[in-house]
């Protein structure tokens, strides 16, 4: 069962990054890889207001794994972020390839902090 | 072998399609249909992996989210070794990319468990561990990805030599 919610997710959540990458890349004409950072923020926001959903008694251990483990794990991706930052380093972008590791981890972070807080304010 | 150096893989899939047009609109489909169908049979697969190494090794709570930096540096590794193969080395079929590379360590390797780890332990009263883990993480990904994409170019240089 437990297997099965977070198969559930990423089947879900992959195709979603894939796609979204698709339609933020095709707006925007630049190096930056915006697409890869949208997916990486709403993830946080999302599984920050999940976690703080969970802690609140809000929502059960099967929705954090079909909506956390599962969609959000596989919505979001480390190692495209990786991938490209590298990418952006190796190709003399070294502005954008720093920008983009700062920019990902506090945009991140705070999307996690925002969603808690969002949560608490919610369902506390 | 052969050792196509054009980016193909990078490149839309179809740049010159107009999606207001329905005939392209359907087209496209045609043509995103079976990437999205890998992409999802990849993320799963990843995804079900990086769960069940959260079985296997599992985190108290507070504790330093080890299982979570090895797999998302395993998953840095993986892709560097990856890219370089399939863009100089191998010409594999166009949905060889976004299965493995798209699909598989995108699903298996998680931000979204990153930032909200870090969260909790600066909530939960260990600052210091999130802090100590915030920087692990991107050292031990960039490195690895790095790494991995400069042995690999050597390697396949001194193959082909």
């Amino acid at each position: 069962m437990n297997w099965l919610l977070v198969a559930l997710g990423a089947m879900v959540g992959a195709p979603l990054r894939y796609l979204t990458d698709r339609a933020v890349q095709k707006r925007h004409d630049t190096v930056f890889p915006w697409g890869t950072f949208t997916v990486n923020v709403a993830g946080c926001l999302i599984l920050g207001l999940l976690s703080g959903a969970v802690a609140a008694g809000a929502a059960s251990s099967h929705v954090q794994l079909l909506l956390g483990t599962g969609l959000c794990g596989a919505l979001t991706t480390y190692s495209t972020f990786s991938y490209e930052t590298l990418r952006l380093a190796e190709d003399g972008a070294r502005f954008f390839a720093a920008a983009n590791v700062i920019a990902s981890v506090v945009a991140g972070l705070g999307a996690a902090f925002v969603g808690v807080s969002l949560a608490e304010a919610l369902w506390a | 072998m052969t050792a196509p150096n054009t980016r193909v893989t990078d490149e839309p899939t179809a740049p010159d399609v107009d999606l207001h047009l329905p005939s392209q609109r359907r087209q496209s489909w045609r043509a995103q249909g079976p990437i999205v169908a890998v992409v999802a049979i990849g993320g799963t697969i990843g995804a079900t992996a990086r769960y069940g190494a959260s079985l296997v090794w599992p985190v108290a709570a507070g504790g330093f989210p080890w299982t979570t930096l090895w797999v998302n540096a395993a998953g840095c590794a993986v892709i560097g070794v990856f890219t370089v193969l399939i863009t100089d080395v191998w010409a594999a079929h166009r949905l060889v990319r976004p299965f493995f590379a798209t699909g598989i360590l995108g699903g298996f390797t998680t931000f979204s468990t990153y930032a909200v780890d870090i969260q909790k332990l600066v909530q939960g009263g260990h600052p210091r561990t999130g802090l100590a883990y915030l920087a692990a993480t991107l050292c031990a990904a960039l490195a690895a990805v790095w790494l991995a994409a400069t042995t690999t170019r050597r390697m396949v240089a001194w193959r082909q030599r």
